[in-house]
């Protein structure tokens, strides 16, 4: 597999470093990586999870408004910051792969590297309270 | 290609008789194509003797810079073919999003700091930003790609008629990268490198002293060659050595270093005046 650009292998090094949850996402839509942080939102460890594409992310946990109803997958912050190449941010409940929903806050932005070159995006999310 | 090194030293000329083997002076290296291109990596305080050597017969020269900390510019303003009308020189260095390339050496090629701006240089060089992927000097096709190391650096790759070098002078492959050299995908340089003939890198440190400079943007000799193996260099050249190694450190050093990796190529400590056929 090819090498990753520069500015993403340092976000993941980053990411690696804090204790706050941190999801990386590359341009092509593919989940690079989430830190240990975020493994105990998301109810798995990356390791087991590996690099999905979008829509088999969808098979990892769902979401929801804060009052249950749906939200569709062009509202999460991370697509947004994906696709329309700015931040975003979303209170949302979210199932992850131990079956337990959980009340986050996300806050994404678009990764721009050197030269202006879209990368991808990055997700920070804290939990709110478990429900 | 033939690659001759004029500097290697990292950070701060280290003159001196305790310094003679491996060299004082700062980062440069000629590649010299098989057509006669002639590439210059670097403009540390090596350019000035490069400059002094060139033969009348390279009209063309081109410049390309890593990055532009002090150590890696400061002998352009000695550059003899600067100052000769007849000579197209072209400087290459990476773009940032604020100021161009040449406000950045403006900034020391300018008073109080230099006595000649950029603009009264006779040979009126013409200055590039590199663009990330790859391009042609002469027969030469260089590859470029952003490397770790503070600020906006660039590594290079040169080849030619099959064969090809890799000049990575500032390197730290290591920061943040725990399995280092196991994920080819996620280890800066990687690209760059992979089955070079010829792997010019960065190890200004010891293991012991790295561990005092993460995130300085280094590597240690023992990384160099963990890195050098693991893109399946053919030879490696250790550079950027720091100024407090004088010439019995680097060749203790290094000799343990390669005793204790037991590589399947040859390890040169880069020195002065070295040059090598790729």
């Amino acid at each position: 597999m090819a090498q990753r650009e520069i500015e993403l292998i340092l976000l993941r090094a980053t990411a690696r470093a804090l204790a706050i949850p941190i999801w990386l996402m590359g341009l092509d839509g593919r989940l690079l990586y989430y830190n240990e942080a975020a493994e105990r939102i998301l109810g798995k460890r990356f390791d087991e999870v590996g690099d999905v594409l979008g829509e088999e992310l969808a098979t990892l946990f769902q979401a929801t408004a804060p009052d249950g109803s749906a939200i569709s997958a062009e509202e999460l912050p991370i697509n947004i910051a994906l696709q329309k190449q700015r931040p975003a941010h979303l209170p949302m409940r979210i199932c992850g792969m131990d079956g337990v929903w959980r009340r986050i806050e996300v806050t994404s932005f678009p990764v721009e590297g050197a030269g202006g070159r879209h990368l991808g995006a990055v997700a920070i999310f804290w939990e709110v309270e478990t429900t | 290609m033939r690659v001759t090194l004029w500097g290697t030293r990292g950070s701060l000329p280290a003159a001196g008789p305790e310094t003679v083997g491996y060299g004082g002076n700062t980062a440069c290296v000629e590649v010299r194509g098989d057509d006669g291109s002639v590439l210059v990596l670097d403009a540390g305080t090596g350019i000035r003797r490069l400059g002094d050597a060139l033969g009348a017969d390279v009209t063309r020269i081109d410049v390309l810079l890593s990055h532009l900390h002090m150590d890696h510019i400061q002998g352009l303003g000695f550059f003899e073919p600067l100052y000769e009308t007849g000579r197209e020189v072209h400087i290459w260095g990476p773009a940032t999003s604020e100021d161009s390339l040449r406000e950045r050496l403006g900034r020391y090629l300018s008073p109080p700091l230099f006595p000649v701006r950029v603009r009264d240089l006779e040979s009126h060089p013409e200055l590039h930003h590199v663009e990330m992927g790859a391009f042609r000097v002469g027969d030469l096709e260089v590859r470029a790609d952003l490397v770790c190391h503070p600020g906006p650096t660039i590594g290079y790759r040169i080849s030619q008629n099959g064969h090809s070098m890799a000049y990575l002078s500032d390197h730290e492959p290591a920061l943040g990268n725990g399995t280092l050299p196991k994920e080819p995908e996620w280890t800066s340089g990687f690209d760059l490198a992979s089955g070079v003939d010829l792997l010019l890198h960065d190890a200004q440190y010891s293991d012991a002293e790295y561990v005092e400079h993460i995130g300085w943007g280094h590597s240690s000799v023992e990384q160099a060659l963990a890195f050098a193996k693991a893109v399946g260099a053919g030879r490696l050249v250790t550079f950027h050595h720091d100024p407090t190694h004088d010439d019995a450190w680097i060749d203790a050093y290094t000799k343990r270093a390669v005793e204790a990796a037991e590589p399947s190529f040859d390890v040169i400590a880069g020195a002065e005046g070295a040059s090598f056929e790729v």
